[in-house]
């Protein structure tokens, strides 16, 4: 789309006026606040810059002329990410992103540090949003909560990593954690129940403007013959449904959420360590830490966030700046495994089930023909869990006795399936690695 | 000469439903918390640091109270709404175009959106805190069911609205159910449970009809989703809501340093 029409200037000029106000407020406060409670000269001042920019911001986009990317940087996203490729760069570059994050924790989590990234972020977001195809995805009203979502994610993970890299450095001075210092006793009433009271004042009062500002969405009725390109479940089941990109409805839908669910449940009999029970750390529990990040952050969150702004029509993989062409269609030649070992590796043609074969003899084609598929998925649940508890996971099978380990091993073999699977798709465009279409039976 | 205040205070009305004076002093703001229904759900006294909203965030507080919101605007939103195909799309209609309080249906969505991320934000606090150690194992199992229940409460009633968004929403999300292993028509092992060559599980009887009611999403989703998401869920919720504050209370209070 090309220049961007009246109507949208419009809109988006009247909420980027008052969103880069807010931030220079924000920005003005907390500059104040340093100068006179803390006297802290040197960043009030940086605080005081920041607010004089975003008024300027504020001032531009309320006049009209928004300030954006420019076109340059915004086509470069996109044909960073955009196509097959796309979902590779936008996963794999998350998860590098958090990798470093986590690795540097100790430098991100200063306040400083993170206080200018949280501008950085707000500032990338509003001149963002001054591309029509942008805004179209975010403003979507059911798509906000998720904006909503990865902020106060954003905001309380490094809260959280904050409190444990100091709380992890105190451990090593053989200090006690923060928690512990405050171990007075208070009464209730009033020092709880006030919070408690502003708490809900503050809440109905930013919920009542939510619903002022925001109206509910509500299309056209119901028509079953109508079908919406692309269909999208609600979003919160959305890193399901991106999952069906690689998996089959049984396991992205049923078996993979059950076992979430599940294995949910489980953690608190899986997890022996009696250490960093009800204060923040990360050193005392990094492999029960590094699990749920990976599972929480990675393969929940980062999912749903791409299924509901990445993926466009026919589920395709749509650039942040891209506009959704429901044309635009992707050549996928996925192959499986079968047939890359039969007709790659053997030279042969693959083993077929015909009309006239009786059960037992079509159930003998289908396990030569997939064989190799069902050896490795076998081996994968069967094999690697004995191998792992006599190697790396030795101190945790000594720990937990068999059951519970199994249990703990299973439960992590399945989770890694959806990366691996990940993977096997971008580097070898694996389809399935057994492929029994006859039983309803692809993994 | 009494002030108007301390005169109602004073009169036999009011000493029968407060059974102890204004909470002022430290006697009183003990009794206040034992002898009050709604504030007994609390301990008397906290650690300070158990209060701390760098620590607890409130989350779960919050996720609470819009549990509240999400009862009494549903109440109100079910006085207006009837689950019908000939109803439910135009009631809504009207909630936006012409009802007077037709921001009770804003405030009904958006709360609910709200509550799904503060469960989560509130299980990844306990998981950082690593507060599901023992003696609060069971209280995590209670509130993972809670999270799963919170998700099919929002999913349920994600249909009522009776749009495009709404019903292509839930068959997307219900088609999963077609592929259950062995109860799904489109299910692996689903050919294992036949009887004399007589598939048991087709689209008429798997577990995707027993979700919908029906082979597509229709009135009778319709209505069995209003029955799950204004009573059978709710109930479930509050009778989980009781036993996860109740083993709060019992298995230590809010979670700290040994």
């Amino acid at each position: 789309m090309h220049g961007a029409s009246l109507d949208f200037v419009d809109k988006a000029s009247s909420f980027l006026g008052p969103y880069y106000i807010t931030m220079a407020a924000l920005n003005a406060v907390v500059a104040g606040v340093l100068q006179f409670r803390l006297q802290r000269s040197g960043l009030a001042l940086g605080c005081l810059i920041a607010t004089i920019a975003f008024v300027i911001l504020g001032a531009f986009a309320w006049s009209g002329s928004l300030p954006g990317l420019g076109h340059n940087t915004e086509h470069l996203i996109n044909s960073l990410l955009s196509g097959n490729r796309g979902a590779v760069v936008y996963t794999v570059g998350t998860a590098v992103g958090l990798a470093v994050l986590y690795w540097f924790r100790r430098f991100f989590v200063q306040p400083v540090v993170a206080y200018i990234g949280f501008n950085l972020v707000m500032l990338l977001l509003g001149l963002s949003m001054t591309n029509p195809n942008f805004w179209e995805i975010v403003a979507k009203p059911d798509n906000v909560p998720i904006v909503m979502l990865v902020l106060l994610l954003g905001f309380f993970t490094w809260l959280a990593t904050w409190k444990a890299v100091q709380n992890d450095d105190r451990a090593r001075q053989g200090l006690p954690p923060l928690e512990s210092l405050d171990n007075e006793k208070v009464l209730v009433w009033p020092d709880l129940v006030y919070t408690e009271l502003i708490c809900m004042v503050l809440l109905t009062a930013l919920l009542l403007v939510w619903a002022i500002v925001l109206k509910a969405p509500l299309e056209e009725p119901a028509s079953a013959v109508k079908t919406p390109n692309p269909s999208k479940a609600p979003w919160y089941f959305l890193g399901l449904q991106e999952m069906l990109v690689y998996y089959d409805p049984w396991m992205a839908g049923v078996v993979l959420p059950s076992l979430v669910i599940v294995g949910l449940m489980a953690i608190p009999y899986l997890d022996f360590n009696k250490e960093g029970n009800g204060y923040y750390t990360i050193e005392k529990r990094k492999f029960a830490y590094l699990t749920f990040q990976i599972g929480f952050l990675l393969l929940w969150v980062t999912l749903i966030v791409l299924g509901t702004f990445l993926r466009g029509p026919n589920w395709s993989f749509f650039g942040p700046f891209e506009y959704w062409d429901p044309h635009k269609v992707e050549a996928q030649n996925n192959v499986n495994l079968s047939d890359y070992f039969w007709i790659n590796l053997m030279g042969a043609s693959v083993p077929r089930v015909t009309s006239d074969m009786g059960t037992a003899e079509s159930l003998w084609m289908i396990l030569k023909r997939e064989g190799l598929g069902i050896v490795l998925v076998l081996g994968y649940f069967l094999f690697l869990p004995p191998v792992l508890a006599a190697t790396v996971l030795r101190p945790f099978f000594i720990r937990m006795g068999f059951i519970r380990y199994m249990v703990m091993a299973i439960l992590l073999l399945f989770m890694a399936a959806l990366p691996i699977k990940m993977l096997l798709r971008w580097t070898l465009n694996l389809k399935y690695i057994v492929s029994i279409p006859e039983y309803f039976f692809n993994i | 000469m009494p002030s108007i205040g301390e005169t109602v205070r004073n009169s036999q009305i009011w000493k029968s439903i407060f059974r102890h004076p204004m909470p002022l002093d430290r006697r009183n703001r003990i009794v206040v918390m034992l002898t009050n229904f709604f504030l007994h759900l609390h301990p008397v006294s906290i650690k300070k640091q158990g209060i701390a909203l760098s620590y607890t965030w409130c989350m779960g507080g919050v996720t609470f109270f819009l549990f509240l919101v999400e009862t009494v605007t549903g109440v109100l939103l079910m006085f207006y709404y009837r689950p019908t195909l000939q109803w439910a799309f135009t009631d809504i209609q009207a909630l936006r175009d012409v009802t007077s309080l037709g921001i009770l249906r804003e405030l009904h969505r958006w709360g609910a959106h709200a509550m799904v991320i503060t469960v989560w934000l509130h299980m990844y606090r306990v998981f950082l805190t690593g507060s599901y150690k023992p003696p609060r194992e069971f209280n995590w199992v209670v509130g993972v069911i809670l999270l799963l229940l919170t998700l099919l409460l929002s999913f349920t009633g994600y249909l009522l609205p009776w749009d495009q968004l709404a019903i292509w929403a839930i068959t997307v999300g219900s088609n999963m159910a077609r592929a259950t292993p062995f109860l799904g028509s489109e299910g692996p092992g689903q050919q294992l449970l036949s009887i004399g060559g007589i598939d048991m599980i087709t689209s008429a009887s798997d577990a995707r009809f027993g979700l919908l009611g029906a082979r597509f999403v229709g009135e009778e989703t319709l209505n069995r989703f209003y029955v799950l998401h204004c009573i059978a869920i709710p109930l479930a919720v509050a009778m989980l809501l009781a036993i996860h504050f109740w083993r709060v209370r019992k298995d230590g209070g809010i979670s700290g340093p040994l």
